[in-house]
């Protein structure tokens, strides 16, 4: 299986929506480095609108993760509610 | 942040479809191939315009939203910077060498990056990817521009950095990242698309970026760090455009196939022959180092690259070609770079230096298989003669690469005691090459690459000398004539760090920051 990541900045902003990807990809590992957060998984990665949203305690568009986003890999597929990057093989 | 979120009319997806697609028509008064002329030279076939996909649905509503919160997120940081003095919290002074080298170097190429998705977005006849590239377009002039404003901080204080365009088209080795996408400006759009779009911005951006701007932050630089991550908060959008184009393209026809390969071998090949000058800052110019180069080449570039061309199989796609040689190179191309700017630090707008013992420790560590046995005996030499006042400043100019420009460095693959040369008879000339690819993409498109500036070339020329400046004058010293005519301040922007001005300016300030002097 190959490995997808996303990359963060780490701020307040992205604090919780790396918790809340934390708790929604159990097989998923953060990898802290200067400034940046990258969390790496086998396979696939989905990042869903109602786990962060439980975290902020207000409304929040996936769309808002380009503020903070570093880098990702993997085929993207975005809804309204999940954001998922997967490999196909 | 708190963003308001509006109560959406529409979903994402139905939202894209109107934003996007259902702005296109057929034109009647003029063909659609007069229309978009460079649409089909290339060979590559599209029957189906409308099976584009843009996976993130981004309409330009909420682009100008979300840009504009990144700019006033920049801006904030980079005037907490300036107003802080920000330069003088960096590790060490030699590290301002290394964004001299972003300026000069990678900037420009921002800029060419947006004019150059805005000629490819105006040649496709579909209307997604024409969004995608505008939008993209954008994304990078306010790369360039944010990157300028950012450096002009350090412009105040520190050499080297005054006139980065004018030098862009003159220095010797500015003519490696320039050539590079004036190459792919001038291919297809197409091409381009495959060029910069996916090897450059799917396969190898992550290297520039993430751990060079990780660095930066390492470093106590918040000026690139802000700069570098607003860019990258971009670069998302933009690898996934790349990797888009390459399965739209080989989805619509079969014919598409060998094309695309041969783009990918090319560009992959040229962006890493770029990528080397990448090499050199992380290993030699990051006082703190974050990450080796190999190490960089390892995560970005076999692990990802290697699922990526994985998924790809597919279509029928293979890895690019040469990835032995780059897996063998890869203990040894910073260090062979970093001596090469070492011997040339006479003809540079940046100074260079020998690493400190613990450098040098770091990386013997970090490449146990070539920095001990080959280059610290090479550094330590350099570093004896130049305590005796042998410092040598090479003068005598390099033979370069007819591809990639850069010079002769390189060594066999499988042999770093013996430089890599290949050469190729072509209409009455010899063109000579670093390598295998360089040499391959040279014999694909001769007729391109036998019009290459070479600043080298140029000079024995005398094209690269002030109007006025007689070559045969008594005493004519052509180094003098041509660090003038690069507009490069002799014993300032130049040579060693040890004893510049930027160094002693450096020590004084910080002691004023620190002390009641
Ligand atoms: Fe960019
Ligand atoms: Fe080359």
């Amino acid at each position: 299986m190959s490995k997808v990541f996303i990359a963060l900045q780490t701020n307040d902003d992205t604090r919780s929506i790396i918790q809340a990807i934390l708790a929604d990809n159990p097989h998923a590992i953060a990898n802290e480095q200067p400034a940046m957060v990258k969390i790496d998984a086998e396979g696939s990665l989905v990042v869903r609108r109602s786990s962060i949203e439980e975290l902020i305690g207000r409304d929040f568009d996936l769309q808002e993760l380009h503020i903070n986003l570093i880098s990702l890999t993997g085929h993207v597929d975005e809804t309204d509610d999940e954001l998922t990057l997967s490999w196909n093989t | 942040m708190d963003m308001k979120v509006s109560k959406k009319k529409l979903g994402l997806k139905e939202k894209y479809q109107h934003m996007t697609r259902g702005l296109g028509w057929e034109t009647t008064y003029q063909s659609m191939d007069e229309v978009f002329p460079y649409a089909k030279y290339e060979g590559i076939k599209i029957h189906d315009w409308d099976k584009w996909e843009d996976p993130f649905r981004l309409t330009m509503d909420s682009y100008w939203k979300y840009q504009a919160e990144k700019e006033r997120k920049f801006y904030a940081i980079i005037d907490a910077h300036a107003q802080n003095n920000g330069h003088l919290s960096v590790t060490d002074a030699r590290y301002i060498n290394a964004v001299k080298l972003f300026l000069n170097g990678i900037s420009p190429l921002e800029y060419m990056a947006h004019r150059g998705f805005a000629h490819a977005g105006r040649q496709f006849p579909g209307v997604g990817p024409r969004v995608a590239c505008l939008m993209q377009s954008l994304d990078e002039i306010r790369h360039a521009q944010t990157q300028i404003h950012s450096l002009s901080n350090y412009n105040k204080y520190y050499n080297g950095f005054h006139e980065y365009r004018h030098m862009l088209e003159r220095v010797w080795y500015l003519s490696v990242p320039r050539s590079f996408f004036d190459d792919a400006i001038t291919a297809g759009p197409f091409e381009f698309m495959v060029a910069i779009g996916f090897s450059f911005e799917y396969v190898l951006t992550n290297l520039l970026f993430v751990p060079f701007v990780s660095g930066a932050a390492y470093n106590g630089d918040m000026g690139t760090m802000t700069f570098g991550f607003s860019a990258q908060s971009d670069e998302a959008r933009h690898m996934t455009l790349g990797l888009e184009v390459i399965k739209f393209i080989l989805e619509q026809d079969p014919d598409n196939l060998p094309i695309v390969q041969q783009w990918i071998d090319k560009w992959t090949w040229r962006g890493y022959r770029v990528l080397t000058l990448v090499g050199m800052m992380m290993d030699y110019m990051l006082p703190k180092r974050i990450m080796s180069w190999k190490e960089a080449w390892e995560v970005y570039f076999e692990e990802n690259g290697g699922a990526l061309f994985k998924d790809l199989a597919r279509y029928g796609i293979r890895p690019p070609k040469w990835l032995d040689q780059i897996e063998k190179d890869k203990d040894h191309i910073s260090h062979q770079a970093w001596a090469v700017f070492y011997n040339y630090a006479a003809a540079c707008n940046f100074h260079t230096w020998i690493p400190t013992d613990d450098e040098m420790d770091w990386l013997s560590q970090k490449y146990p298989n070539s920095f001990d046995k080959y280059y610290r005996p090479r550094l330590e030499f350099w570093r004896e003669e130049a305590k005796k006042g042998n410092r040598f400043y090479n003068k005598t100019l390099p033979m370069l690469c007819q591809t990639c420009q850069i010079p002769m460095l390189f060594t066999e693959p499988g042999d770093p005691t013996q430089i890599c040369y290949r050469e190729v008879d072509y209409k009455d000339n010899k063109y000579h090459f670093c390598s295998d690819g360089c040499k391959e993409i040279f014999e694909h498109e001769p007729e391109k690459y036998i019009q290459s500036w070479l600043p080298v070339h140029q000079i024995y020329q005398g094209n690269c000398f002030n109007e006025g400046v007689d070559p045969t004058a008594e005493g004519f010293d052509p180094l003098a004539a041509v660090l003038d005519y690069y507009h490069l301040n002799f014993g300032r922007d130049n040579l060693d760090f040890e004893g510049s001005e930027d160094q002693k300016n450096f020590d004084a300030w910080r002691g004023m920051a620190t002390k009641n002097t």
